[in-house]
């Protein structure tokens, strides 16, 4: 279908897309990379009245460090974001999850930031945002602000972004040495997340010395497993002491019942699929 | 709103309405047919065109996004009459059934050869799971990726949409002999 007439702007910075936001008024949308909201557009389940197109804006695209932290710029590709050295270094769980995001030609348009702002409870990206404690920077008319990922994420494609506020970068501590591992489980033609598990460990001889586990679609927000994170510190990195604290998995979890999974399945697969993650990630 | 993209190495200046899709820019505004439409979801890839050297789903992009960028499709691949060598192993190799999903197939080939100039089959498998064939007809579409891959060798190069010119020589000495 084509889409509902809109208009258009492409600012080039970051304060002129913050003025086109606010003049634009509540039914404006932030374009991205479009690879959910052109979609959304086009079988017409949204009918924004004006796009502001990012693609423009120089600024928000790279990844640089800070001190002890990566800042990503939200308009960087799932592209770049996987071949980016200082991510495969400092946030390598953040690469795994991108690299199964869609398929490749969706990879190169859609962006890490529009993919959190966007809040897809299917989405990738939250979960390994969510379990690396990422902070989410974002500008408003009335100046900058920070939010962490745990208060971000909010409800169903609903976040902690209030109107006329953009999400210009994110950034995640550094977890150099971690190993790390997304498993997900998903319908061959689609890359959506059935259920995904997000997972990051630092080992010392076998010991987990440190771990992060985040779920991906097994609430309307990503949940980090606080359970399962417990239960491996300390522990060997042995397939039964990963077995054991993967059975915790769906704690603090409320996983919906669709046509793909209904809620025991999805609640089967968080399980196992943490215990793969893990065990992934442990090496 | 004004738009000037270069497509196929023709640059075209025109008047669009942004909610215009790329694909529709190309094929009711260029004429460019060989680009074409399958799903209308963004889950088939038969629209895949590159924008700037890169692969996207020309049903997922605004023409106005496409604004001071070069795009190549399926119809810009050939030279002097010469098919690319990914299109000869389509051909070669009987890629395809009802031909629907082959132009984004071949385009995304392309794209995955440029990344990775000999792919094993798992490479290829995963390089083109954005485009779906509904005849099922992937080992030959596999096949022919990878035979294509062996006859651009050595690298592809990162615009491989150039041809490599030992290739165009090749294919050209090839026809002479004939």
């Amino acid at each position: 279908m084509i889409p509902a007439e809109f208009d258009y702007v492409a600012p080039t910075t970051v304060d002129d897309a913050v003025r086109a936001l606010a003049d634009a008024g509540e039914d404006a949308k932030v374009l991205a990379g479009g690879q959910s909201l052109i979609p959304v557009l086009r079988m017409r389940l949204a009918a924004p009245t004006k796009l502001i197109d990012l693609g423009k804006v120089a600024e928000l695209r790279g990844v640089r460090e800070e001190g002890n932290a990566l800042v990503i710029g939200a308009m960087t590709s799932h592209y770049d974001v996987v071949r980016d050295p200082l991510i495969a270094e400092h946030a390598q769980l953040i690469a795994m999850a991108t690299s199964t995001v869609a398929d490749p030609q969706v990879r190169h348009r859609g962006t890490f930031g529009g993919s959190l702002a966007h809040a897809d409870p299917a989405g990738d990206l939250l979960a390994p945002a969510l379990a690396l404690d990422a902070e989410m920077v974002v500008h408003g008319m009335d100046g900058r602000r920070v939010i962490p990922a745990s208060e971000f994420f909010v409800d169903y494609f609903t976040t902690a972004l209030r109107q006329g506020e953009l999400l210009t970068d994110v950034r995640v501590p550094k977890y150099t040495g971690w190993h790390a591992h997304y498993e997900k489980f998903n319908r061959v033609a689609q890359a959506w997340s059935i259920v995904g598990v997000a997972a990051a460990v630092q080992v010392e001889g076998h010991t987990i010395q440190q771990a992060r586990v985040g779920l991906t679609n097994m609430s309307s927000v990503p949940v980090r497993a606080t359970g399962v994170e417990r239960a491996l510190i300390g522990q060997e990195a042995t397939p039964e002491a990963i077995k054991a604290a993967a059975e915790h998995a769906v704690e603090g979890t409320m996983p919906v019942a669709d046509g793909n999974a209904d809620a025991a399945y999805r609640e089967h697969l968080a399980k196992v699929l943490t215990s793969r993650a893990v065990t992934a990630a442990c090496g | 709103m004004r738009i000037t993209v270069t497509v196929d190495g023709t640059t075209y200046t025109d008047e669009v309405e942004p909610r215009l899709l790329l694909v529709q820019y190309l094929r009711e505004r260029l004429g460019k047919v060989g680009t074409v439409v399958g799903c209308d979801t963004s889950n088939c890839g038969a629209c895949t065109v590159h924008l700037d050297g890169h692969s996207v789903k020309s049903c997922s992009v605004l023409a106005v996004q496409a604004d001071g960028c070069e795009v190549t499709t399926i119809e810009g691949l050939a030279r002097d009459g010469q098919l690319h060598p990914v299109q000869r192993a389509f051909h070669d190799n009987h890629a395809l059934q009802c031909g629907f999903c082959t132009p984004g197939m071949i385009m995304q080939s392309i794209d995955l050869l440029a990344e990775n100039s000999d792919p094993d089959e798992q490479a290829v498998r995963e390089g083109i799971e954005g485009n779906l064939c509904r005849c099922t007809g992937y080992q030959n579409i596999v096949r022919a990726v990878r035979d294509a891959a062996h006859e651009m060798r050595p690298g592809a190069g990162p615009e491989a949409e150039r041809m490599n010119e030992d290739v165009i020589r090749g294919a050209q000495a090839g026809v002479h002999r004939s």
